[in-house]
C-alpha cells in the first residue's frame, strides 16, 4: 500500500455554527422543549447544539405548511414552483463545498463520497423534479389533471442526510404539496442548512418547515392528523410501526425500507470489475445504505480466485479522517449503530462463519469499524439474514443461477440485487428472477433522480425518482 | 339437479377441511344452496397453491395471459343462463338488472384481458440517467394477493376485483362475498376450464371476517384489497398486515359503483416497479 500525504478538506468550509434552530414558516427559532447535541462520529467532539420539536412545534410546523398548501404553494402555478426548485438546485451547487464538509463532520462518511455522490446527485434531485413541476399532466398515465396530497409529514435515516432531504422534498414540493421534514437524530445539520438555502430562495413561509428530533419528534409528525401523506425512508421495524399508526387513517403512506441484497457473481463475470463492485457494494458509506450488496453469492467454480481478489483489495482500503481526500471508509455514524454492528458481527463468529478484516489500525477517538467479511456462512445465519448496516460483507456459494436466485430471493427483504456476467442472456435472465425493486447489472449503487428507487416485500412499497417517484405525491 | 359449491384451491373443487358449510339464502330469505365455509387451513392451503402459481403465471408472456384472460371472458359468456340466474337469485335482481349485470362483468373482463402485453409500455419507463449506464424500468406483479371480494355485487364486482390483480401478473386467494358467493364458485369452474392454471385463483366461501385475518397475518401474502371487509375490522386488519409489509390499496367506505369505467388504478395497485442498471461501453 502506497503512503499519501494528509489531503484533509479545510473544517471552515462548513461554516459550522455552535447551535441550530429548528425551521418553522419561514423562520429559524429555537425548541420550546430541549435541544439536542449532534456529534462528529470520527471524533466524538460535540458539533453544535440542535433545537429538538417537541409535539407544540409539531403542531406549528403542521399548520404552516397547511396555510401554505392553501394560500401560497397549492394555488401557484407549476411554472412558477418549477423556478424555486431551480433555484434551490443553483444554491445547493453554489454551496456545495460547505455542504460535503458539513455532511462529512456531521455524518462520518468521506468527503469524497459526500463531495462527490451526496451532494451533486441532491442538486440534481431538485433540478430534475423542478421540470416535472408545470408538467403533472403527463405523470401519470390516464391521469391528466391530477392534484397533490397537502401536507406530506417525511421522516428520513442518517446514513444519505441531505440527498434523501432532498428525495423527499423535491418530488413533493414539485407535485405541489408542503412539507414537515424530520432529519435523523444524528444528523440533522445538512438538512437545516438547506432550510437556510430555502429562505436564500425566497420560498414561501411554511412551504418547507424541517424539525429536527429524534424518534417522538418523527412519531409526533407521522401520526399528526393535519399530515395527509407520510413519507419515511429507514428500518423496516420502524416502518411497521409507522404502517399501524396510519391503519384506517386512509392517509397517504409510502415506506423505503431495509435490504440485505444478493450480488451474484457468477463464473464468466468480469473479475476486476466485479471486485470493484462487491467493494462499493458493501463498503460504500461504510455500508451504512440500505440498498447494500451485503450478501455476497458466488459461484463455486470461481469462489478461490474471487476472494484472493476481494481480499487483496480490501487490504487497500484507507480507514480513518473523513475530510481525507484520500479515504475509502468513514466513521461509522453513531456509538449506538457501532454496538449493533459488533452485536451482529459476534453472531457470525457464534454461528460458525470465518471473519477476516485486513491489517486497519483505527483511530482511537470515534466510532470505527474495519471493512470485514465472513465466509463459510450458510442462509440460516443471522449475518445473513438480517440487515448490519455497516462495512461488513456475508460471503455465500451456489453452483448453479437458479440456486443462485433461490438464494438471492430467500429473504423477506427485497430492495436491491446485483449481478456479474459477460453474457448478456444471462443479465437478463437473472434481472428478471430477482424479485427486487433495483437489479444494478455489471456495476453496484448507482443512484440518479430520473431511476424510480425502491423495495419489494418488507423493504417497503413506493418509488421515489422518476415519473413514479412523483406518483406517491399526487391524488391521481 | 340442486348443485354442490365448493371451495376452489390449487385447480381442485374441495369441501372445507373443517368440513363445515353453512346456507345461502336469497335477500328474501330463501334456502339457495349450502355452501362450503372455508377455515384458517383453507387459507393456508390456498396460500401455498397460490404461490406454487405465482412462479409460473408471473413468468407466462403477457401474450399468453391475455389469451388466457380473453378465453374466461369467452367460456363466461357461454354460462350466461347459468349466471344470470344465480346472480338474480344472489343479489334479488330482475332478470334484466341480472342480464346487464354479467354483460357488464364478461366486458370487463375482456377489458382487463387486453391489458398484460401494454402495461410495462405504458407505466414502464427508459430512464435518462446522468452516465454511461442504459436504465430502464419494468412493471412487474407483486406476489401473492389477498382479495376480499365486495358485499353485494356478487359476480361484476368479483370480477372488478379479481381480473386486474390476474392481469397484472399476480396470483390471488379470495374470499367470495359471504352472502352471495354462488356466482363465485360459478365464475371458478369457468376459471378451472379456461386454461387458468390451478393455483392462481383460489377462491373460498365462509365468513370474511373470520378469515381476513388469517391473510392480513400471513408472511406468503404480499397484498391485500379490502373491498369486502367487515369495515369495522379495516383498521385492524391494516394493524395486522403492517407486520409484513403488505401493498394495502386505500379502500372508500361503501360498496363501489362497479359500472362506473375501471380506469387503471386496480390494474396498478399490485404492480411493482425494478429498475434495471447496466453500464453501456467498449
Amino acid at each position: 500500500m502506497w503512503e499519501y500525504a494528509p489531503a484533509p478538506e479545510a473544517r471552515e468550509t462548513a461554516r459550522l455554527r455552535s447551535s441550530y434552530g429548528m425551521f418553522i414558516d419561514g423562520e429559524f427559532s429555537e425548541s420550546s422543549a430541549e435541544s439536542l447535541k449532534t456529534v462528529n462520529p470520527a471524533t466524538e467532539e460535540v458539533l453544535a447544539e440542535v433545537a429538538v420539536a417537541a409535539p407544540a412545534d409539531v403542531d406549528r410546523a403542521v399548520a404552516a405548511a397547511r396555510t401554505a398548501y392553501e394560500r401560497t404553494w397549492g394555488p401557484m402555478p407549476g411554472a412558477e414552483r418549477a423556478k424555486y426548485l431551480f433555484r434551490i438546485a443553483r444554491l445547493v451547487q453554489e454551496r456545495s463545498r460547505e455542504l460535503a464538509v458539513l455532511e462529512s463532520l456531521d455524518n462520518g462518511k468521506p468527503i469524497r463520497e459526500s463531495r462527490d455522490v451526496d451532494v451533486p446527485l441532491a442538486a440534481a434531485h431538485f433540478f430534475y423534479h423542478a421540470g416535472w413541476a408545470d408538467k403533472l399532466a403527463y405523470a401519470v398515465p390516464g391521469r391528466p389533471d391530477p392534484t397533490p396530497l397537502g401536507v406530506a409529514g417525511q421522516v428520513i435515516p442518517w446514513n444519505f442526510p441531505l440527498l434523501m432531504a432532498a428525495w423527499k422534498l423535491a418530488p413533493a414540493l414539485a407535485a405541489g404539496n408542503t412539507c414537515v421534514l424530520k432529519p435523523a437524530e444524528t444528523t440533522p445539520l445538512t438538512a437545516l442548512v438547506l432550510a437556510e438555502i430555502c429562505q436564500q430562495a425566497d420560498l414561501p413561509p411554511g412551504v418547507v418547515n424541517v424539525l429536527p428530533g429524534a424518534g417522538e419528534t418523527g412519531a409526533a409528525v407521522v401520526g399528526h392528523p393535519g399530515v395527509d401523506k407520510v413519507a419515511f425512508t429507514g428500518s423496516t421495524e420502524v416502518g411497521r410501526q409507522i404502517q399501524r399508526t396510519l391503519a384506517g387513517t386512509g392517509r397517504r403512506l409510502t415506506l423505503e425500507l431495509g435490504g440485505k441484497a444478493a450480488n451474484v457473481v457468477l463464473e464468466d463475470a468480469p473479475m476486476d470489475q466485479a471486485v470493484e463492485g462487491i467493494v462499493n457494494g458493501i463498503f460504500f458509506n461504510q455500508g451504512h445504505v440500505c440498498c447494500a450488496g451485503s450478501r455476497l453469492l458466488v459461484q463455486e467454480s470461481v469462489y478461490d480466485d474471487l476472494l484472493g481478489r476481494l481480499k487483496r483489495r480490501l487490504a487497500t482500503l484507507r480507514l480513518g479522517d473523513p475530510l481525507d481526500k484520500n479515504t475509502d471508509i468513514g466513521a461509522i455514524n453513531s456509538a449506538g449503530q457501532l454496538a449493533r454492528i459488533r452485536e451482529l458481527s459476534a453472531s457470525g463468529d457464534a454461528e460458525g462463519a470465518q471473519r477476516w478484516s485486513p491489517p486497519c489500525p483505527l483511530p482511537d477517538r470515534g466510532f470505527w469499524f474495519p471493512p470485514t467479511l465472513f465466509t463459510g456462512v450458510s442462509q440460516a445465519h443471522r449475518i445473513a439474514r438480517e440487515e448490519i448496516f455497516g462495512p461488513v460483507l456475508s460471503v455465500l456459494t451456489f453452483r448453479t443461477p437458479a440456486e443462485a436466485v433461490e438464494k438471492a430471493n430467500n429473504t423477506p427483504y427485497g430492495l436491491s440485487a446485483g449481478v456479474w456476467t459477460e453474457k448478456g442472456s444471462r443479465v437478463l435472465w437473472l434481472a428478471q428472477r430477482l424479485r427486487a425493486g433495483v437489479v444494478w447489472a455489471n456495476t453496484f449503487n448507482r443512484f440518479d433522480p430520473a431511476a424510480p428507487f425502491g423495495g419489494y416485500k418488507e423493504s417497503g412499497f413506493g418509488r421515489e425518482g422518476g415519473r413514479h417517484g412523483l406518483e406517491a405525491y399526487l391524488d391521481a | 339437479m340442486r348443485k354442490t359449491y365448493k371451495l376452489y384451491v390449487g385447480g381442485a373443487f374441495v369441501r372445507s377441511e373443517s368440513g363445515r358449510s353453512y346456507p345461502v339464502r336469497t335477500p328474501d330469505g330463501a334456502f339457495l344452496a349450502n355452501a362450503a365455509r372455508a377455515s384458517r387451513k383453507d387459507v393456508r392451503d390456498a396460500v401455498r397453491a397460490a404461490r406454487a402459481a405465482f412462479r409460473a403465471w408471473s413468468a407466462a408472456t403477457a401474450y399468453n395471459r391475455g389469451q388466457v384472460l380473453y378465453r374466461v371472458a369467452e367460456l363466461m359468456e357461454g354460462r350466461r343462463a347459468q349466471l344470470v340466474a344465480e346472480v338474480a337469485a344472489a343479489e334479488g335482481v330482475p332478470a334484466e338488472r341480472a342480464e346487464a349485470s354479467v354483460d357488464a362483468a364478461v366486458d370487463r373482463w375482456v377489458w382487463y384481458a387486453g391489458w398484460p402485453d401494454k402495461i410495462a409500455q405504458v407505466f414502464g419507463a427508459s430512464n435518462a440517467v446522468a452516465g454511461p449506464y442504459v436504465t430502464f424500468s419494468v412493471p412487474e406483479p407483486a406476489g401473492v394477493v389477498g382479495v376480499l371480494a365486495p358485499r353485494a355485487s356478487a359476480l361484476l364486482g368479483l370480477v372488478s376485483v379479481v381480473a386486474p390483480v390476474l392481469a397484472a401478473g399476480n396470483a390471488c386467494v379470495v374470499v367470495a362475498a359471504p352472502d352471495r358467493p354462488l356466482p363465485g364458485v360459478t365464475l371458478a369452474e369457468v376459471l378451472a376450464t379456461a386454461d387458468l392454471p390451478g393455483g392462481v385463483v383460489n377462491l373460498l366461501t365462509g365468513h370474511t371476517a373470520e378469515l381476513a385475518p388469517w391473510l392480513a397475518s400471513h408472511q406468503d401474502v404480499n397484498g391485500l384489497d379490502l373491498t369486502g371487509a367487515d369495515v369495522e375490522q379495516r383498521t385492524a386488519l391494516e394493524v395486522t398486515a403492517a407486520d409484513t409489509v403488505k401493498r394495502i390499496p386505500r379502500v372508500r367506505p361503501g360498496e363501489p359503483d362497479w359500472t362506473a369505467d375501471p380506469g387503471t388504478t386496480r390494474l396498478t395497485a399490485f404492480l411493482e416497479t425494478k429498475t434495471i442498471w447496466h453500464p453501456a461501453g467498449v
